[in-house]
């Protein structure tokens, strides 16, 4: 295989509660009991540093977690709470150095001025290792969190309710981008001899007008460090890949094979080019849920001993991975050569699978030439090789 | 006998967003840099402060229709810094301006809760108000809101956020490995709500937090602003810091408190107060004078004129005298998204009187800018105003202090080093943290204690 004539691939894990598995929090080394600390989520994110991964992802949600997709579930026998995941990720950044730090933020009820600044300001506690992952969320539950508007009956995940939250992610995701880039970076002048503290001919405007809402601007916080922090979306479908290659740096994506991915990814370049951003790098990151062990044996019987213990399999829209550091490093180079730029990986249990990646996993790559040896740059944008973009407002 | 000495209680005001700022002192830094926070808090909490104080402003102010320059201008998210500083302190209050008209109770209340826990029970919200369209323009709902409304969302916003935090008790999560019980009740964080402001109903998906409910600022002024206060807040951050004027209002505001069944060490009066040290009175005095020129240049000054006027005064020079013609009595146009607006009630009244002011002084604009806006409220040596701050505070002019300092970011760190001190050895402050919450260093009891105490009683 060719793996020399390969980038190195990206490596990002995701955070969620104890792990992805729905019985996670029952295993010896879950500690459920610590999951509104920020101790809790200091060690997981330390942990993922220690490896050298890209980025840690924070879920996050408008609604307690649920069995079902679309409603509410009265179960006592799994996680349920969770902090706000902008505020974990700023808590735990002071704390780190050099990996980037992504939470989940929903723009269906929530007002992309505060968004565009909350990142901004996550961009600067950590020096530049901000990003966001923007999600939508058509619960009728969630909606009666805010109670300024319905969402309609969702029977058809391709139909129009789900397009229209779309379109209004996209909307959002414009609206946060043109106020990080309302400041230019030379703004602030603190000339004394005019008295000015800034140069106001270096803020702009917005004046975004849309379907779902106008905003003004400028922002009240300058422009961030990386000018651009980084946007990610999860994408199972042509809607959301749409989104992905028209306004997102990084796409998580779920194929199962390896055809799958090559028809994902083909999918979205092709939409990227029908954009005009053809240019432009965009990373396609393919999600893996997964159970890691040296034996592979003793990854299938955690698996099984889980599965029991919550009373169904386990299932995810994401693929599923039992085996050993090798067998996934193997897995991960075969879906590379398929297009795929790097991984999301979801541990099934964060107490056990986390370190499994970053002591097991991470070191076989290595071997392999296939992952990076040290932290080679100082911000997120930086480390995926995309450069500090030029704000859209500065005179040429 | 004389009645024990009161504890004061100090915090601190990151220099926001108008003219306290010197930010063309060569010692001053960035005001956005996240270092600049850290070395502030880090000093906040070497002194033993309460907490840190962070305002807000959603929209960038603007004059004549143009963003205005000449202040510090950019500030970061609250919530966001609020977050990072839980990292790099362990004791100090984290306290956040978050406004009530442009935001939704469930998303603030999950906010508050969570960096409830991450701080391990620091948190406090101050709870302002806003109406204006101006300010609108930046958010989903525009400026929907007419202004004599604002206080009765901002109390049915808090009200909602309260029933949110409570809809928590405290024991929910059982987290029982052998068992398969996570949660003890299938129905945790079940809310209803039907106001005239809200109307909404579910789970809130944050546990109870350390401190149950952040403590609650409030910082209005008007009669309906203060009554808000003695219903519902925990301190109040006032703007008098003088003896005379601090005593009126501290003692309107607490003998407000009986009607809703609280007593007086319920709420705790906080005026915002500047300092300038030296090293004897006189060298403060000659450094407090350099510092009023470096807030108010010319500039500064005819900018701060036109609140009043209401009118395009650049042609005037601020050497010299106060316009002669009256202002403009309308809408205000001139000058918005600023505080100071409102302050002045009568214009055409505060014009009349500041020219006769500066007639009868030999003022010019700027002397009258700077004399009649003079902010600063303690300056001497740190023996004079340690002992100022005390007399205070045993004067009932307060409890204590929310000081804003003229620099950014160290402009904290002779307070706590020679002012500090003087007040441990008088026995009026705090030598070390007694308890690990916010609630604990302001001496505000527990909601669920308070809870009890109410159904015992």
């Amino acid at each position: 295989m060719s793996s020399a004539s390969l980038s190195p691939l990206h490596l990002a894990v995701a955070l969620d509660g104890t792990g992805w598995h729905p019985a996670s929090w029952r295993e010896p080394v879950a500690r459920p009991r610590e999951l509104f600390t920020a101790r809790y989520w200091a060690d997981q994110v330390t942990e993922a540093e220690r490896g050298l991964l890209d980025l840690v992802t924070f879920e996050d949600g408008l609604g307690l977690q649920s069995s079902h997709f679309l409603d509410p579930d009265d179960r006592t026998d799994q996680v349920r709470g969770r902090l706000d995941a902008v505020l974990t990720a700023s808590r735990v950044a002071p704390l780190t150095r050099h990996i980037g730090l992504v939470p989940t933020a929903v723009t269906t009820h929530t007002e992309p001025f505060h968004l565009s600044k909350a990142i901004a300001t996550l961009d600067y506690v950590s020096t530049g290792r901000a990003g966001v992952r923007v999600q939508i969320t058509g619960r009728q539950s969630d909606a009666a969190h805010f109670g300024r508007r319905t969402i309609p009956p969702i029977d058809d995940l391709r139909g129009p309710v789900v397009a229209d939250l779309f379109d209004e992610a996209a909307d959002h995701v414009e609206v946060v981008r043109r106020l990080w880039d309302s400041w230019e970076d030379d703004a602030e002048i603190r000339d004394a001899a005019t008295g000015r503290f800034i140069d106001r001919d270096k803020l702009h405007y917005i004046d975004f007008e849309g379907r779902h809402f106008s905003v003004k601007g400028p922002s009240i916080t300058p422009r961030p460090p990386q000018g651009q922090p980084l946007v990610a979306a999860l994408a199972h479908d042509t809607v959301p890949y749409r989104l992905v290659a028209r306004a997102a740096d990084l796409g998580f994506v779920t194929p199962h094979d390896t055809g799958q991915a090559r028809a994902i990814v083909a999918e979205i370049r092709a939409e990227q080019d029908a954009v005009g951003r053809t240019a432009e790098p965009l990373h396609i990151f393919g999600d893996l849920v997964v159970f890691l062990d040296e034996d592979p044996a003793e990854a299938a019987a955690r698996r099984e001993r889980l599965d029991a213990l919550a009373g169904e399999e386990f299932t995810s829209d994401a693929r599923i991975f039992t085996g050993t550091p090798a067998q996934l490093a193997d897995l991960l180079q075969e879906f590379q050569e398929a297009g795929l730029t790097g991984f999301r990986l979801r541990p099934a249990v964060a107490g056990h699978d986390l370190p499994a990646i970053t002591r097991g996993l991470v070191p076989e790559l290595q071997r392999r030439d296939a992952f990076r040896r040290a932290y080679e740059a100082d911000t997120l944008r930086g480390l995926l090789g995309l450069t500090r973009p030029a704000n859209r407002y500065a005179a040429a | 006998m004389s009645k024990p000495l009161k504890q004061i209680h100090l915090a601190a005001h990151f220099p926001g967003v108008n003219n306290t700022t010197v930010w063309s002192d060569p010692r001053a830094g960035s005001h956005i840099e996240f270092s600049s926070f850290a070395h502030f808090a880090r000093t906040a909490e070497r002194a033993k402060f309460d907490f840190l104080f962070l305002a807000e402003g959603l929209r960038l102010r603007e004059q004549g229709g143009k963003i205005y320059d000449l202040d510090v201008v950019g500030r970061p998210d609250t919530f966001t810094v609020l977050a990072a500083l839980a990292a790099v302190t362990e004791h100090l209050g984290l306290t956040g301006t978050i406004n009530s008209t442009f935001n939704e109770p469930y998303e603030v209340a999950r906010q508050f809760a969570s960096l409830d826990h991450l701080s391990g029970g620091r948190s406090a919200w101050n709870v302002v108000t806003s109406w204006d369209a101006f300010t609108g323009e930046n958010f989903r709902r525009g400026g929907f809101l007419p202004q004599e409304e604002r206080y009765s969302r901002a109390k049915e916003f808090l009200a909602t956020a309260n029933e949110l935090f409570d809809s928590w008790q405290g024991d929910e999560i059982l987290a029982d490995q052998a068992t398969g019980t996570f949660l003890r009740d299938a129905k945790a964080g079940a809310f209803v709500h039907e106001g005239r402001h809200f109307d909404i109903h579910g789970r809130f998906n944050v546990p109870r937090s350390p401190q149950g409910r952040p403590v609650i600022f409030q910082a209005g002024d008007s009669d309906e602003g203060r009554e808000f206060a003695a219903s519902a807040a925990d301190a109040i951050f006032s703007r008098y810091a003088g003896l005379d004027d601090g005593r009126a209002f501290y003692t309107d505001v607490k003998s407000r408190l009986a009607r809703y069944g609280r007593r007086p060490d319920q709420l705790l009066i906080l005026p915002a107060a500047s300092f300038v040290l030296g090293d004897t009175d006189a060298e403060a005095e000659e450094i407090a004078r350099d510092v009023r020129r470096q807030q108010v240049s010319g500039a500064t000054a005819i900018k701060h004129l036109e609140f009043v006027w209401n009118r395009d005064l650049s042609g005037y020079d601020p050497e010299g005298p106060l316009p002669d013609i009256d202002p403009d009595p309308g809408e205000h146009h001139i000058a918005r998204g600023r505080a100071q607006v409102r302050m002045y009630r009568d214009p055409i009244a505060t014009a009349r009187e500041w020219r006769e002011r500066a007639a009868a002084n030999n003022w010019s604009i700027r002397d009258l800018v700077i004399e009649t806006g003079n902010r600063q409220n303690f300056v001497g040596s740190a023996e004079t105003v340690a002992r100022t701050i005390n007399d205070y505070v045993q004067a009932d002019a307060s409890d204590g202090f929310i000081l804003v300092p003229h620099l950014t970011p160290g402009g904290l760190d002779t307070f706590a080093d020679q002012v500090v001190p003087l007040l441990q050895e008088q026995g009026v402050f705090r030598t070390e943290y007694e308890g690990t919450t916010l609630r604990d260093h302001l001496g505000l009891a527990h909601p669920d204690d308070i809870r009890h105490e109410r159904a015992a009683s």
